[in-house]
């Protein structure tokens, strides 16, 4: 009885996200084995083996898995899944991706987003954007699950997993990785952020997004978010959109500036230990949920708040 | 080639949904339905391809019980051709209806299949990559930008660091992101039309899937509610509280 967790790791770091998903499989009651698919990750390889609670780490690297790309980590994982009774992976855009893919192919259905393990077939997911949560028993004899990382602690350091290499399956030749835009920041990530400030659109404009937060988030050392109405507007990049279908953060502060506090946004980080709610309109649902609540234009505020934290 | 966009009937985005007393699920009795928001953004990425020349039919499907007809209309109004309705009562799971969209796909022979990401009901993710599985297809998910070639198609994807672009072979799989498109409405005239458009009905028995459900429903609860807390005044109240009470600066 073992289960395999697949490491989240991106430009040859391993992701915080790959301990917080450990403590989820290690909560299934198993032994647990990392997987490290990729290119150049031996270092990834050796950051998975000192997390506490995984005996091993198998690494696979090929030149088709360096992007990750869903269908051969998807093929990778499958070749592997003999040996395991259970594949666990963080609901990160990776695991979102290629899990279902392995799910199919294993012809298992996948329990997606879990929050909670109440024993190894029973677990916890919220449905309808978190305004359910739902326990669902799995009665299949493999078990695919996708983990949403704000709700388990990471595992912490101090383990000494073996490493050892196994073979990359050949590559499927159906998809080619084409080029990539990433967002480069010294910030803090948004998923594993302590303070995080977000903005909405009440902001008005990319400019007076990055002229109002920016200068905040450096005071507070704060990971930067956004609502969905704000990057639909283009006042701050996908990647920043924090809601039921972003990222879903649970910092131990939350600030939000200019939005109303939308379900699907809410969903995203009611989770939080604190949350700070700054919005001109008293009305504005966002207050139902904030501890702290400050009636005011933002553009008066922050640049108040920002000199007060400094 | 055809364009193949299933669509899922759930209740609209708009609804506070409640749980039922009993803990089996969330009540869906006399609550306004819509078509999976996600979904409309397919449908509209396949009509735009048709009307780029790229794409000669769009057809539109859908799992779900009888009324699920009226989400079909909802995507033959916008503009799509016909529509197949598979109909059944038992609620299905995503690894189900990928087995039902995998038998349609093989007797229509569309060149790509557009799905929504997730649907905004059982927040699962998953049917678009398991049908790209089932078939042994590429799979291109949470699209940004659609860009059709020569037998291959660009997508762009929104990824956690940002956005990734990627080519597949075609035939292939995309489910959609947000902010792929923003879906029309349908206009008065198109929804009179879409009412001769036909719809073709089907069970899962047609396609000798079994839809039994593998994950048995527990419980359902309502999620703890957070209290509203309190007004500050002032910055200067906000930082003292934020320091001194909740400790968190």
């Amino acid at each position: 009885m073992t289960t395999l967790l697949v490491a989240e790791h991106a430009g040859g770091v391993l992701n915080d996200m790959t301990a917080k998903a450990l403590t989820a499989a290690v909560a299934l009651g198993s032994d647990v084995h990392i997987l490290v698919a990729g290119k150049g990750v031996q270092g990834v390889a050796e950051a998975a083996a000192k997390l506490a609670g995984a005996s091993k780490v198998l690494v696979a690297e090929s030149d088709d898995l360096e992007h990750q790309l869903a269908e051969p980590t998807a093929d990778l994982i499958v070749g592997l899944a003999g040996d395991y009774d259970a594949i666990v992976a963080a609901a990160t855009a990776n695991g979102k991706n290629t899990l279902p893919r392995v799910a199919a192919l294993l012809d298992v259905m996948q329990i997606s987003d879990i929050t909670a393990v109440v024993d190894a077939d029973t677990f916890e997911r919220p449905i309808y954007a978190g305004n359910a949560l739902q326990t669902v028993k799995s009665g299949d004899p493999k078990k695919v699950i996708t983990v949403r990382t704000s709700t388990f602690a990471a595992a912490e350091e101090g383990g000494s997993a073996t490493i050892e290499t196994v073979a990359a399956s050949a590559g499927s030749g159906l998809s080619e990785f084409v080029g990539e835009e990433l967002s480069k920041s010294d910030r803090p990530e948004l998923t594993s952020a302590k303070i995080i400030i977000s903005g909405g659109r009440a902001l008005g404009s990319e400019e007076k997004f990055q002229e109002v937060i920016m200068p905040v988030a450096d005071a507070l050392g704060a990971a930067v978010g956004a609502s969905r109405a704000a990057v639909d507007a283009g006042y701050a990049p996908n990647d920043w959109q924090v809601g039921q279908t972003g990222k879903v953060v649970a910092p131990d502060l939350y600030i939000a500036c200019g939005i109303s506090g939308a379900i699907q946004h809410l969903a995203g980080m009611k989770d939080s230990k604190v949350i700070v709610a700054i919005n001109k309109d008293e009305e504005a649902p966002i207050f139902q949920v904030a501890d702290y609540g400050l009636v005011a234009d933002l553009f008066d505020v922050l640049p108040e708040l920002k000199a007060a934290v400094e | 080639m055809k364009i193949l966009v299933p669509v899922k009937r759930v209740i609209d985005y708009n609804v506070k949904v409640r749980v039922k007393a009993d803990g089996s699920g969330v009540d869906l009795a006399n609550v306004k339905m819509s078509m999976n928001p996600f979904d409309e953004i397919s449908v509209e990425e396949a009509l735009r391809l048709k009307e780029a020349g790229k794409a000669t039919e769009v057809i539109v499907v859908s799992v779900g019980p009888q009324q699920a007809t009226e989400t079909l209309r909802t995507g033959l109004a916008m503009g799509a051709d016909r529509g197949i309705l598979v109909k059944t009562d038992a609620t299905t799971e995503p690894l189900a209806v990928a087995k039902i969209l995998k038998a349609i796909v093989e007797a229509e022979e569309p060149g790509l299949v557009i799905l929504g990401k997730q649907a905004i009901d059982d927040d699962c993710n998953q049917t678009g990559q398991m049908l790209a599985a089932l078939l042994g297809w590429s799979q291109g998910t949470f699209a940004s930008k659609v860009d059709l070639g020569e037998g291959t198609v660009d997508v762009t994807r929104e990824v956690d660091g940002g956005l990734q672009t990627i080519k597949l072979k075609l035939p292939a799989i995309v489910t959609t992101d947000l902010r792929l498109n923003e879906p029309r409405y349908a206009s008065l005239p198109n929804i009179m039309k879409a009412k001769k458009k036909p719809i073709d009905e089907k069970s899962p028995d047609d396609f000798g899937v079994d839809v039994s459900p593998r994950l048995t429903v527990v419980s359902t609860t309502e999620p703890p509610a957070r209290q509203a807390g309190i007004k500050v005044a002032s910055v200067s109240e906000l930082v003292d509280k934020l320091k001194n009470e909740a400790g968190v600066l």
